[in-house]
């Protein structure tokens, strides 16, 4: 009995160990390591003794990253996009939400399905689509073009508008469905008895509907601002050059230009910028999850 | 049934049609005679029809599913002996540890969780291909498959278990007769979501695989770059239309499962009185 339930415990417990945390020490060690013209191209290596590599060590990287502004301006940038992503998100997925709480009984579980099934629909190939809409010749310009309300095409494809449009669509699953499950939980009689004590419509809404999802609403933004920070997909693909956000640097400075020390102390820097959001959003859900008990 | 309806209908018409149009055009565009895909020029299937000719996509697929196929299962097994160590382990040394390393992934960056997995790989001197690649889609998503798997455990009524124990069994013939059937559908819909996962995977494939082994993914990835082509159409309209029959008719599937249920209560119901 206990050598099964040791068993149970050690297999995934040491499985995670070794394949989730301490690749991230290994990040974090290389990124206090020097580049070298050699594979693996960094030095110093465990081969050298624990103590020389220590030795070694420096915050060379670190400090590279605040010299070149192209690394704090993407950082800057992705919290931006992400944000102003998050908003937008908000903004067309809680009317949806709310429609959907508010729709009839046996409409809401095709309504669910309707929402979830993007969700297993390839990323890729969402984000994909959107290339034939918003490029110069794409469907958006030739349908504005053929109503007249433009004359010329607009450009929107490698711009970072393209980038909100592409976080907002494959995210918006995300916002939606915790917003929703706050809603359909929401007791009714609530908002009747704050109209029958004289409210507005629109002011038992904003006194009642609303802080009473609150919590709904804080899953759902940080479900779209945590993953869009460190968004590679979509920027790469919508965003053109001129869109700097972290997660292509990353990806471009470790493909590219082969800087893997350069790299790791880009992703131990992002790391550091999630442990908030991620920490709040944690609780957020504990929170929850004791309220419901 | 209330006045402001107009706008509830409004909305949800508004947002379903961002939702669902970019993948309606899409699907209508393979169709498209046209090697230029903006401009409808006739109906015709020739797309799918290359597309099937393209050795380097079905090589590319078939990579991809075995990678698939093997790391949902096993993440699917490890997902569900994690579940089931947080919901009924009790305590033991490091379990805060434990939980964090299972959460922690669903939140982490790809292209953070694909470079340290890489530097693992290296640092050990792992050749990368097909088994790197599997052990990574298997970290990150038993972590998914656990969060599922839990939440149905924690919902269950563990005196089920106790009385299969009461009555005789060994705990593991009490977990593979009374718990197993109980928390199937969700060992099942934690083993789906792993395979999509894993089938969708571009970031962490890229950082982990290696010069043999492109999926099918990376090889999208690098056609897409160039910009729009029909034969990528054709392949996202099918693998489209694969998930919309796989979700249906999962969802009909429970739907039937649902109504036997409340059938058999009502029977017990009425056997009982």
């Amino acid at each position: 009995m206990n050598m099964r339930r040791f068993f149970l415990i050690a297999v995934p417990y040491v499985w995670l160990l070794a394949l989730f945390l301490i690749p991230f020490f290994i990040v974090f060690k290389i990124s206090l390591s020097d580049l070298a013209l050699s594979i693996p191209p960094y030095t110093p290596t465990m081969k050298d003794g624990i103590g020389q590599m220590i030795k070694a060590f420096d915050f060379e990287n670190f400090v590279f990253l605040t010299t070149d502004d192209l690394y704090w301006k993407a950082y800057l940038s992705s919290l931006k996009i992400a944000l102003f992503s998050t908003v937008l998100a908000l903004l067309v997925g809680y009317p949806m939400a709310y429609g959907m709480a508010r729709a009839p009984e046996e409409w809401r579980p095709t309504l669910m399905m309707l929402v979830i099934l993007p969700f297993w629909t390839s990323f890729l190939i969402r984000v994909y689509a959107w290339v034939g809409i918003l490029s110069n010749e794409g469907f958006l310009n030739q349908f504005l073009l053929w109503t007249g309300v433009i004359s010329t095409p607009l450009a929107i494809m490698n711009t970072t508008t393209a980038v909100y449009i592409g976080i907002v669509y494959t995210y918006l699953p995300f916002m939606i469905l915790p917003i929703y499950a706050a809603l359909d939980r929401l007791d009714e009689s609530l908002i009747e008895a704050a109209q029958d004590l004289g409210c507005s419509r629109t002011k038992a809404f904003w006194l009642v509907t609303v802080p009473l999802s609150r919590s709904g609403i804080i899953a759902g933004c940080f479900l779209v601002f945590i993953p869009a920070l460190g968004e590679f997909v979509i920027p790469s693909l919508l965003g053109g050059s001129g869109t700097l956000m972290i997660g292509k640097v990353l990806f471009e400075e470790f493909f590219n230009n082969r800087d893997w020390p350069v790299a790791s102390a880009v992703a131990v820097i992002l790391l550091l910028i999630l442990i908030v959001p991620i920490i709040l959003f944690q609780r957020n859900q504990q929170r929850q999850a004791e309220a419901e008990t | 049934m209330r006045r402001a309806s107009w706008f509830n209908v409004t909305a949800l018409t508004l947002g379903f049609a961002f939702l669902y149009l970019p993948m309606v055009l899409l699907v209508i565009y393979s169709f498209n005679s046209s090697k230029l895909v903006t401009v409808w020029a006739g109906f015709s299937t020739k797309w799918y029809g290359e597309l099937l000719q393209n050795e380097a996509f079905l090589d590319a697929a078939v990579i991809t599913l075995k990678v698939a196929v093997a790391s949902s299962t096993l993440a699917t097994i490890l997902g569900t002996m994690a579940a089931y160590v947080l919901v009924r382990g009790g305590r033991f040394l490091g379990r805060t540890l434990f939980s964090g390393m299972i959460y922690a992934p669903l939140v982490m960056p790809e292209v953070i969780t694909g470079l340290s997995l890489l530097l693992l790989f290296i640092g050990i001197g792992l050749d990368r291909g097909v088994l790197t690649i599997v052990l990574a889609h298997t970290t990150f998503s038993m972590c998914y498959v656990s969060v599922v798997v839990s939440s149905r455990l924690v919902s269950f009524d563990r005196s089920l278990e106790e009385a299969a124990l009461d009555l005789g069994c060994s705990p593991f013939d009490a977990f593979r007769l009374v718990t197993l059937p109980i928390i199937a559908p969700a060992v099942i819909s934690g083993w789906l979501l792993a395979f999509t996962l894993s089938l969708d995977d571009l970031v962490i494939a890229s950082f982990t695989t290696g010069p043999s082994s492109t999926t099918l993914p990376i090889k999208i990835w690098s056609a897409v770059r160039l910009g729009v082509s029909p034969e990528i159409n054709a392949l996202s309209t099918i693998m489209i239309g694969i998930v919309t029959v796989g979700v249906i008719s999962a969802s009909l599937v429970s739907k039937r499962n649902a109504v036997k249920a409340q059938q058999d209560m009502q029977a017990a119901e009425r056997g009982a009185t």
